[in-house]
């Protein structure tokens, strides 16, 4: 693919020096929005599974505490259990109440007699439940009780998630054609320095192809260059911002971590690049020798 | 076989520098272009090398009509003309030897056959020492063999030569007009566009003479005079 030879001397092009930093710049960006798109895309999936065919129910304690909180929480079990379609009612220990709180409120935060509500986790066994009956019935049973299916919440996380996913892909497509619009620039400024090269090659019977591939050649070996490099620093940030998400508190912070598919298919971001640069490389070419005779 | 019928020919939009230019070029002969500057030789000859659509007339090269073709069967016509450049045209950044070498890897030669058989004929035109010097570095003469070498070295059907003699000394001079007649004599067809009328007395081959774009002909051993 790489020609040790040319009869064109697009090395000493000035406008073909600065191709790689650009192709590495646009390698970069769009690795980094791919991947941030990636992230977003994973996490939105896993919320949407870890949360479907759950409901949360939040008993909170009265101001006089009669009933007791305990008392209010078998109340609301006993009106779970009753439903048909629940498969599990647990409500969460104290253990797991104070991991949830400690992120925001610090060690001790139940300990300090603060009022915080009890939850019951609850798994449906499949189907669709009457889930504004069940708070009708728990709100009968046990005052002030709600259900949480997390619908309005996960429609909005996926509806960011989305939007940003929508974004990251928008600045891929601009990085690439950006880098469409850099080739042809460089292959029609080499045409024009070139063109009494081209012209000789022309006349002594050369095909277009035979002159369109020196250009390919050339601009392949300068976009590979420039993905290497891109594809280099961009898994130097990439590394870096993991690292830096795992030493964040874990509670807070979601899973930032790429699969290796992912990852693999990241690699591929300057073989695209590099090979849409030769592709335009040749088809400007070719499209402006067919003007010759 | 070439022929030119009725074949005129401008730039652009501007006036035609060739006026119903008609001949015919039997394979295997020798002819001398002549004419006072801007008579159009240079233009003819970008007709002949297919580097020039003409604006009228029929053109014929090697048993084809030329504008019946289509774009992509010209290369393999273009390939079976040789053309020595009147300002040689040398690539800088190339090595007489590659230079001699472009029409042979443009062709699709095997890399192995090409060094040999450019040694072999930039030695004989007496660059064997120069083999990897680039044009900068070589005399005008030496850079004028360099150019005829490369017109030569697929041997062509048609060799198409710009004042090919210029900028070398007689005795090179005469060397590189007996290289011609050894091309010819192996069925080359020569157009030699000159303006040395020594030479061509010399050699006396047919003139083909353009005065402002039109052209005449006269037969072997012609001398100019006679179509004044």
């Amino acid at each position: 693919m790489f020609r040790t030879h040319y009869d064109l001397p697009l090395q000493r092009d000035v406008t073909g020096r600065f191709l790689p930093w650009i192709i590495a710049l646009m390698v970069y960006l769009a690795i980094l929005a791919l991947a941030g798109s990636m992230v977003l895309s994973g996490m939105a999936q896993r919320w949407d599974r870890g949360l479907a065919g759950t409901l949360t129910i939040q008993v909170p304690p009265l101001p006089d505490g009669q009933p007791s909180l305990d008392a209010r929480v078998e109340s609301a079990l006993g009106v779970l259990r009753a439903t048909p379609g629940i498969s599990r009612a647990e409500p969460l220990k104290s253990e797991q109440m104070a991991g949830l709180l400690e992120p925001w409120l610090g060690d001790g935060a139940l300990s300090a007699g603060l009022p915080v509500p009890a939850l019951i986790d609850v798994t449906m066994s499949g189907g669709r439940i009457d889930v504004r009956g069940l708070a009708q019935r728990l709100k009968a049973a046990v005052p002030g009780a709600e259900v949480d299916d997390h619908a309005a919440w996960l429609k909005d996380v996926l509806t960011i998630a989305r939007a940003v996913e929508t974004v990251a892909l928008g600045v891929v497509a601009l990085v690439g054609g950006a880098a469409v619009a850099t080739v042809i620039f460089v292959s029609r400024a080499g045409l024009a320095i070139h063109g009494a090269v081209v012209e000789l090659l022309h006349v002594m019977g050369a095909p277009d192809r035979y002159v369109a591939r020196q250009f390919q050649s050339h601009v392949l070996g300068l976009a590979v260059r420039g993905g290497i490099a891109g594809t280099v620093l961009a898994a130097a940030t990439l590394f870096g911002l993991t690292r830096a998400s795992g030493e964040f508190s874990a509670g807070l912070m979601p899973d930032m971590s790429l699969t290796p598919l992912q990852f693999l298919s990241l690699a591929g971001v300057p073989l695209i690049a590099a090979l849409l640069a030769a592709v335009t490389a040749r088809l400007t070419v070719m499209r402006a020798l067919a003007r010759l005779p | 076989m070439i022929r030119f019928e009725n074949v005129g020919m401008r730039y652009g939009t501007g006036p035609e520098v060739l006026r119903d230019v008609s001949f015919t070029l039997e394979p295997g002969t020798f002819h001398f272009l002549t004419g006072a500057s801007g008579a159009g030789k240079s233009s003819l000859l970008r007709l002949m090398y297919l580097a020039h659509r003409p604006s009228r007339g029929l053109i014929t090269m090697f048993g084809h009509d030329v504008a019946s073709l289509k774009r992509a069967e010209l290369p393999p016509l273009r390939r079976r003309i040789g053309v020595v450049f009147q300002d040689f045209q040398l690539l800088d950044h190339l090595s007489a030897l590659d230079n001699v070498a472009l029409p042979l890897r443009v062709a699709g030669a095997k890399e192995g056959q090409v060094r040999e058989h450019v040694a072999e004929l930039l030695s004989w035109v007496g660059l064997g020492d120069h083999l990897n010097d680039k044009p900068a570095t070589l005399s005008g003469g030496q850079q004028q063999r360099v150019a005829i070498a490369r017109a030569v070295i697929t041997r062509p059907s048609l060799l198409l030569a710009d004042e090919p003699t210029g900028n070398v000394d007689d005795r090179i001079g005469m060397r590189l007009l007996h290289l011609f007649e050894e091309l010819n004599k192996l069925g080359t067809t020569i157009v030699i566009a000159t303006h040395n009328e020594m030479m061509i007395e010399r050699f006396g081959y047919a003139r083909m003479v353009l005065d402002k774009g039109m052209l005449q002909h006269l037969p072997r051993n012609a001398t100019a005079t006679r179509i004044a």
